[in-house]
This record gives structure tokens, sequence and C-alpha cells, in this order.
């Protein structure tokens, strides 16, 4: 009994602590999303959020966009992420495997501002990148590589990575050397190796990772923005304009549990599509 | 083309280290082969040299008459049956057993059929759609040696598969593997670090210590006529007993023993007068109380333990200098009044026993 | 026992601290705080200035989220308060006794109390005021003096403006439309506002990129990369001053006039200290300094005797007399016109 009372009064303000973080303000939005804007008027309760998500185009072909180029920023992390954490985990040396993943980590001690106007000053028409070209003769003409979408996925990628390496260094570590060799030995080539043994073993931390990934890409809002220019509306920006510049905060709420459903719903699909469940890739 | 395998002058090193250290044999066709050696004496390295995991620093290895120098693993006519298994844990067993036939690009009912065949071999039928965590040790074991043999290699590899097993159950798959390796009649190589294992399921033994091969011969031979004081040593039990050549005649040397017996016993080796030497002697050689029997050796020993362990029993014994003997212990009533304390006459034929030179 | 008693020193303590250092949160534009100015305020009233850096659409979302509160100070646009006022009630009335009204421009002071008034009450006091036109860079693109020039073939690529509403503004302007008096025509407005949807998607490939950050775009104009931008005037007259090749120019169709305003928060918990520091700005020799520091003139009356001669070059060259008179200012933007400028907005950022 006195167990049970301690343990409660422990848990306690972890409870109290989640419900006034995370759960209220959710239920304060929740309520808002179902509301029309006129908080003087008739504060009724309405669908009329999230019918315009549907009904308005550019709304739901921004959030497909979104969902798309996330989607493509997760498999190309992967498949760069893939052979760093296999060469971090099998190939090199005990010694050097935290000093990699140290290298790794280095880039998140600054904040995501500072790796974004970095990746500004390298890209941009009179930066780094272009002079260098310029100088050995590459290039005759400066070249603008930023504002387009392949160095907003790039940037997007380059600041995924780490969250894709790790669960994966962690899967690969666990697989066993034995067992490449048995598929070789019984006449498979690497390509057979790869998909058949080692891509299936690495189920559970590709899985992870990727929807750390995805969901981080999808809930971005300063590499498109910044990296993507005139052309990458991402959905996270709307949300921000709904609240911000159009003031409409029930429209904005609607939007951000359309986010949450909508990403929420594309992750279950790609767990069913890939055979697992989450309690097996959360452990 | 009687041999299945044949190596000749093998050497692996690494860095500074010799691995295998100029190792020569052939293994002929359907015969089971056993390379015997404690850990870390350069058996495994031979095997995945075999199997072509490492390259050979020098040396040839030809399979059926084929160099299989530059031969990638996934190209060799050999398989191997990893120590801790390797079976595929996303495979179901049928798959495991069909995934070097896939590869093979065989079709699939070909596979079908001879995926239930070769369970049925090795005494699983049925099991194809378990998964490999349902299998007990003994099922993991076959379904690891099915899933090569399915290939049919000319040469099968197996590195110590039986370590991780429970020693009944290790009893028992030795026994199966040899009926195994029987009915298929495909060449085995098996490395192993127990003797008992070597011994019992092979037709010849390759003794290896430190990167070399010290005899090959049948297990009888191996302990019948060791050929060097590690073979002795290493295969089966032994009483090491040191002691000074007095004479040598005959083929036979003369003994004193450091208790000051004096034994005939035969050697491999030519030995001089004031030689020292160690006599190696099996437990099962001694006869306690042999009576005037011609010619035997005989001394005296105390019993110290009777080690009683059914059909191996055995008495624990020491000489007056204090050097522990191990004599056997027929089971029969005759020797029941033996206890701790006593002292007994025990006796050897000189065949039985065998010297070799001592380093010291 | 022990405890309570260390618990309520503490408390006292905290208290204490607090009561000690009087501060005095503003939410306001960067730079309209420059840091000397701030420590000689610090100095002269021993009350401790908390700035934040936002602008006129995160300065209603922050107060709104806090319902007024959090904030001593705030200092929105002029034509952004009345309606925000009006719906979400974020600002308490100016009390004009305590603002010492002969250290500003009577006529300013005036026309930002009109433009402010809810229910009979004023809101705010003009701080500064300033336009919003073209920098062009003269080398690359003379004679750019039109918003249509941010639409021309002539510029592709090199032209750069933000996807906010001073930009629909603007080409309103340039299409043709007042688009001031359609205020209080919403479906008159929507119809403006689609064309300038049209226009400004049709013009995409002439943009290099929108611009979001007021430096990131001086760095573009100042690396030659942007050749034509829309942008506030005290930007261009910074250029100006590095590079001779770049310089404000207020289009024909009239540059875009705004004032930045003082405006109390309905739950500041400093207002003394607010009143203080609004005196303090408008005081001739800071608001010069303000001035000289940021390029941008102040509604304080005699701060023009003490401002540096660059400055009032700057304002002799880009602004003569047609061209102030020429000037549009922005009136109080009504309610829910935002939402439609939003979604206009979106598409056009949204288009391909």
């Amino acid at each position: 009994m006195r167990a049970k009372a301690a343990f409660w009064i422990f848990l306690a303000p972890v409870l109290a602590w989640l419900l006034l973080l995370i759960v209220l303000p959710h239920i304060d939005l929740l309520v808002m999303s179902f509301r029309s804007r006129n908080p003087g008027g008739d504060p009724g309760w309405t669908l009329v959020n999230y019918q315009r998500f549907f009904i308005e185009p550019i709304y739901w072909r921004t959030f497909v966009r979104t969902a798309i180029y996330s989607t493509i920023t997760t498999v190309i992390t992967f498949f760069l992420a893939m052979p760093v954490a296999f060469y971090i985990a099998k190939a090199a040396a005990v010694r050097l495997r935290g000093f990699l993943l140290i290298l790794l980590l280095l880039p998140f001690w600054v904040s995501e501002l500072v790796r974004v106007y970095g990746w500004m000053i390298l890209l941009r028409e009179s930066g780094v990148v272009n002079y260098f070209l310029i100088r050995f003769g590459l290039l005759t003409q400066p070249v603008e590589m930023l504002y387009r979408d392949a160095t907003m996925i790039m940037g997007l990628v380059y600041s995924s990575m780490l969250f894709m390496v790790v669960p994966l260094v962690s899967v690969v570590e666990s697989l066993d050397d034995a067992l490449i060799e048995a598929a070789y030995d019984l006449g498979a080539g690497k390509w057979t190796i790869w998909w058949r043994i080692i891509i299936p073993h690495c189920k559970p931390g590709i899985t992870s990772g990727s929807i750390v990934v995805f969901m981080l890409s999808l809930g971005n809002y300063m590499t498109p923005n910044l990296l993507g220019g005139k052309n990458s509306l991402w959905f996270t920006e709307q949300i921000y304009n709904q609240f911000i510049a159009s003031f409409n905060w029930n429209q904005g709420a609607a939007f951000g549990f359309l986010l949450l459903l909508l990403s929420s719903a594309i992750i279950w699909a790609g767990l069913r599509l890939s055979g697992q469940k989450l309690g097996q890739v959360a452990s | 083309m009687d041999n299945d395998l044949s190596i000749r002058d093998l050497v692996k090193r690494f860095g500074g280290f010799t691995a295998v250290d100029h190792v020569d044999f052939d293994v002929p066709k359907g015969s089971f082969f056993s390379i015997l050696g404690p850990s870390g004496c350069g058996k495994t390295t031979i095997l995945r040299m075999v199997a072509g995991f490492e390259e050979p620093t020098s040396g040839i290895i030809e399979i059926r008459g084929k160099n299989m120098l530059g031969v990638a693993p996934n190209q060799r006519p050999v398989n191997l049956v990893f120590q801790h298994l390797a079976l595929f844990p996303m495979m179901n067993v049928r798959e495991n057993i069909a995934f070097g036939l896939k590869r093979r690009k065989v079709t699939g009912a070909e596979i079908q059929t001879r995926v239930d065949r070769i369970l049925e071999r090795v005494g699983l039928p049925g099991f194809g759609d378990k998964k490999i965590h349902q299998l007990s040790g003994g099922q993991k074991q076959r379904v690891a040696i099915a899933r090569c043999l399915v290939l049919e290699p000319s040469v099968l590899l197996l590195d110590e598969p039986l370590g991780a097993l429970d020693l009944k159950l290790r009893e028992r798959m030795k026994v199966e593997l040899k009926k195994l390796q029987n009915q298929v009649g495909t060449t085995f190589i098996y490395i192993t670090h127990d003797q008992s294992e070597a011994l019992v399921m092979s037709d010849q033994v390759a003794v290896m210590n430190k990167g070399r091969f010290e005899q090959i011969g049948t297990p009888q031979e191996l302990y019948g006529q060791p050929n060097t004081p590690f073979v002795a040593g290493f295969v089966g039990d032994n009483n090491v007993w040191p002691g000074t050549v007095n004479e040598v005649r005959d083929g036979e040397a003369v003994m004193r023993t450091q208790d000051g017996v004096v034994f005939r016993a035969r050697s491999r080796e030519t030995l001089a007068p004031g030689d020292r030497v160690n006599l190696f002697l099996r437990p099962e050689a001694i006869l306690i109380d042999p009576g005037e029997a011609m010619g035997y050796n005989s001394f005296e020993v105390a019993i110290r333990a009777v080690l009683f362990d059914g059909a191996n029993s055995r008495l624990l014994t020491v000489t007056p200098t204090d050097l522990e003997i191990l004599v056997t212990l027929p089971q029969n009533q005759l020797f029941a009044h033996l206890e701790p304390g006593r002292t007994i006459t025990a006796g050897w034929r000189p065949e039985a026993g065998i010297l070799f030179r001592s380093d010291g | 026992m022990k405890k309570i008693v260390l618990l309520a020193a503490l408390v006292l303590f905290c208290f204490s601290q607090a009561a000690q250092a009087e501060t005095l949160k503003i939410l306001t534009w960067k730079g309209y705080a420059p840091k000397e100015l701030v420590e000689k305020f610090e100095k002269e009233t021993k009350v401790k200035v908390e700035v934040t850096y936002s602008n006129n659409e995160e300065m209603i979302a922050k107060l709104r989220a806090t319902r007024g509160a959090g904030f001593d100070l705030a200092q929105p646009s002029q034509d952004r308060i009345s309606s925000v006022q009006e719906e979400f009630g974020l600002y308490q009335p100016m009390d004009f006794s305590k603002i010492e009204s002969a250290l500003f421009v009577a006529s300013m002071l005036e026309a930002v109390k009109k433009n402010t008034l809810v229910k009979g009450q004023a809101y705010a006091v003009p701080f500064c005021w300033g336009t919003d036109g073209l920098i062009v860079n003269g080398e690359k693109a003379a004679g750019a003096s039109s918003y249509n020039d941010l639409l021309s073939e002539k510029y592709k690529g090199r032209v750069s403006y933000r996807v906010k509403r001073p930009t629909l503004i603007a080409m309103g302007f340039a299409l043709g439309y007042k688009p001031f008096d359609l205020y209080a025509d919403p479906a008159a407005y929507q119809a403006m506002l689609d064309k300038v949807e049209k226009t400004l998607i049709a013009a995409k490939p002439m943009v290099k990129n929108y611009w979001t950050n007021g430096d990131a775009l001086l760095e573009s104009m100042r690396s030659g990369e942007v050749f034509v931008a829309m942008a506030w005037d005290n930007g261009g007259w910074k250029l100006h001053g590095e590079n001779k090749a770049i310089d404000f120019v207020a289009p024909k169709e009239g540059a875009l006039g705004w004032i930045d305003t003082f405006a109390l928060p309905a739950k500041a918990e400093n207002v003394a200290a607010a009143y203080k520091w609004i005196n303090f700005m408008t005081k001739p020799e800071n608001a010069a300094y303000f001035t000289n520091q940021e390029k941008t003139a102040t509604a304080s009356k005699d701060a023009n005797a003490q401002v540096a001669a660059d400055f009032r070059s700057n304002l002799e060259r880009c602004f003569p007399q047609a061209a102030v008179d020429n000037i549009k200012w922005y009136p109080p933007v009504p309610a829910k016109l935002e939402s439609m400028e939003g979604t206009v907005l979106d598409k056009i950022k949204a288009a391909q």
C-alpha cells in the first residue's frame, strides 16, 4: 500500500508536467481548430477549418509536396547513412568508432540557423563554392545553387543524417558477421547479401531512423524556408502563416492537427508496408 | 582424382604472427577428416582459407584438382557449417535451406522437392515452416548442416559445430553426424578441440599445434603410436613420468624414473644413455596386481582416491615422490576392497609405454 | 520548521531582488533600441531594459498568445493597431498626460492618434517613420523607378521582394488600383488581390528569392546578386553609404509610408517605465542618435538639427517635394483583410 503511494508521489510531477505542458495546450488547440474565427461574435462549433484544407487545393497540395519531399529526404538519408553506419559499426577500428560518431555529431553543436546560414554562405551565387569553381576554371559564370529543391533536400538530408546513422550503427553492430559470411559461402553475391541479410536484419533500425528523419523533415521550418527559396512552400510555413500573418489561429490549429494526423497515417502505412509493429521499432 | 582436397605447403601470416605454418595434407574422397588442436592453433584459419574467407600467404589449395586461388567464397564448391551455425533468423527453416539453391537459380518446384528431401534426410521432416527460434539446439544443428548439404558440395567444412551443445546431445550428435556422413558420402572436414569428437567420427585426424600438423593418422594410430609428446598428451589421457635413459638395446630403452624404478619401454626416437625422457603411459595400460606375468614392468604406488565414474572409473595413486598416476579401475568385484591409503602393485607391458626425450 | 523559515527567506529574497531591479520589457524591431541608448537610459533611470526583437505579425501573435501580457511596451506600425485592438484587445489606451507632447512633430502625433482610435481612445504615439520603395543597383539596373520594374524581363533572376502585404499593396498601385481606397470594399479588394496574385505568379521567373531577413537582402544587393529589390529606405541608404551605385528609389507610383509607434500592451507591468522610455527616445539628442545609426527618421520635432548631414542629403536626394507628396501612407488595416491577403501570399509562394 505504501509502495503504491510512493509510486504515485513520484509519478505525480511527471504527470503534472505532461498534463500542463503537452496535454492541455493540445486540447486548447484542438478546441480552437473546431471553432470559427470570430472570438467576439458567435463562437460556434464548425468543421470549416478542416474543410478548407481539402477544398483549397493550395493547402493539401502543399501538404502532399511536403510529404513527398520528406519521403525523398528520408530515402536519400537512408542510402547515405547505411554505408556510413556499416563502416562505423563493422569496418572501422573500435577506437575510431567513437571519433567518427563525434564527427557526425559535431554540426549539431551549433544551432540549425547557423548551419543553414553556413550552407547559404557556401552555395550562394557570390559564395565560396562558386568562387573556387570559377577559380579553377570549372565554371565561367557563377551559378545560383541556393533556392532550388535539390539544395533544400540536401540541407534536410544534412541535418537528418545523424538521426539515421545512430540507430543504424546500433543495429548493424548487432549483426553477426557469420551471417554475412554464411550467405557469401552459400553462393550469395554482394547485392543479395545486402538485400536478403543485412537490410532485413537492420529493419527495426531503418524504421526508427526513417520515422525520426521523416518527422524532422516534415516538421522542419528553417531549412526549407531559407534554402528552398521562392518555390518551396513547406506545410509548417503554412501553419506559421495562418498563426502569424493571417491571425487565423483556428485555421492554424486545424492545420497543425491535420499535420499530426496525416503524418501519423503515413508512418502507420509505412509500418504496415514493411510488416512491422511500432512496439518492435521502439524497443 | 582421389582426393577431394589437397593442401600443399600452406602458410598464413597475420602481421608477424604465423597462424598456419607449412601445412600439407590430402583428404580422400568421401572421408571424414578432422583437424584436432587446442584453440588458437590455427585450425580455424585453415578452414577459412579453404572456404575462401582468408587468402593464403603462400601455398596451394586444390579442391577436386582445381586450384582455388582467387576464387571467391560464393564460387567455391565447398560449404561451411559455422561454429554458431549462423542460421538466418529473418527466414524460416525452408527459406534458410533454399537460400543457396535460389542463388543457383534452381526452379521453385525443384527447390521444394530438394528441401523436403534434405529435411527428411537430417530427420526433420515437416519442419520447413518453423521459425529458427522455435528450434532446439540439435535441430538448429541439423538445419545448418542441411542448408549446406542441399547444395551437394564437394567438401563440407564444419567449424566446431557441436561446441554449443550440452554433453548428452553432443554425444548423440557425434554418432548422428558420422551416420549422416556415411549416408550422403560427402567429404567432411571437421575441426574441433575435443579429441573424443575427432576420434569417434573421423577416418583420419590431423593433430595441430602452433600452426603445424604434428601427426596425421587414423584415430587408432594417433592413440596407439603418437609421433610426438604433444600428440601423446593431447589425444586420450596419459600419465607422464619423467626419468633418465640407462641403456638402449633391441629398439627398447631402459629408463630409471625419478622414483628410482626401472622400466623397459619403446621409443620412436633414437635415445642414448643419459638422455632425459618422459614416459607416456595410458591409465588403461596399467594393470593392478599383474602377478608374475612375464616381462611386465611393475611398480608400487599408494592409493590416494577412488574416482568412481562407472565404466570409466580410475584410481588416483601417488608414487613415493608424490607424482600422481592414474590407473584404470576395472568394474569387477576383484578390486572392491581397494580404498585410499593402501599400497598396490601395478604393472604394464613394455609395448604399452612410450618414451619421448624431454626438453628440460 | 527550520525548512519553512529557510523557504520563506528564499521567497522574500527573490521578491526583493525583483523589486530592486525594476525592468522594462520592450517588444520591438531590430535596431529600434540601440545598445548605447539602452545603457544611457539604464543609467538615468536605474530601470533595466530587456529587448525582444520581432516584426509586426509576430508582435501581434506574441501579445495575442498572452492576451497582452509579458511586455511593457510594443512598437507596431500604426496601421496594424486599431483592428487588432478591436478584435483582441491587446493594448491599453495611451495616457497623453504622461507624454511630453512638445517633443513630437505635432502633425504626426495627431495622425497616429487619429489612426489608432478605438471607441474614442487613442492607443499609440509615433516613434519613427520611413517608406517602402525600391533599392536599385544603378550599375546593373539604371533607371529602375517603378514597382513594375520588379516584374521586368530585363532583370530576370535579379529581383527580390518579400512575400508580405506591402508587396501586394505596391503591386496594386503598379497595376493602377488604389488599394487603400478599396479597404472598405472587400469584394473589390479581393478582385485586386486576384489580379496581383496572377501578376506576381507570372513574374516568378524574374525573382531571385523572396527575402525574409533584412540583413540577408542587403548582403544580396551588396554582392551584386540582386539588382532591384523592394525594401525599406533605410536599407537602401545604408548600402548607399558603402557603394554610391546602390541607392533607394522612391517609385513613381509612390513610396509606401509607414509609421512605427509606441503602444502599451494591455497587461503591461511597468507602464511608468514605458512612458519614461517613450519620452527618452523622443528627446532630440537620442532620436538623432537613432536616426544616424539606423538611417530612419523619427517623430522627434527637434532632432533634425542634430541629424548627420549624410542622412539629410539622403532625404533630399531621394525625396524631392513631389516624391514626399506622393508617399502613400498606410491607413489602418480593417480586420480580416489579412486573411484574404494570407491566402494570396501562400499561393504566390507555392506556385511553380
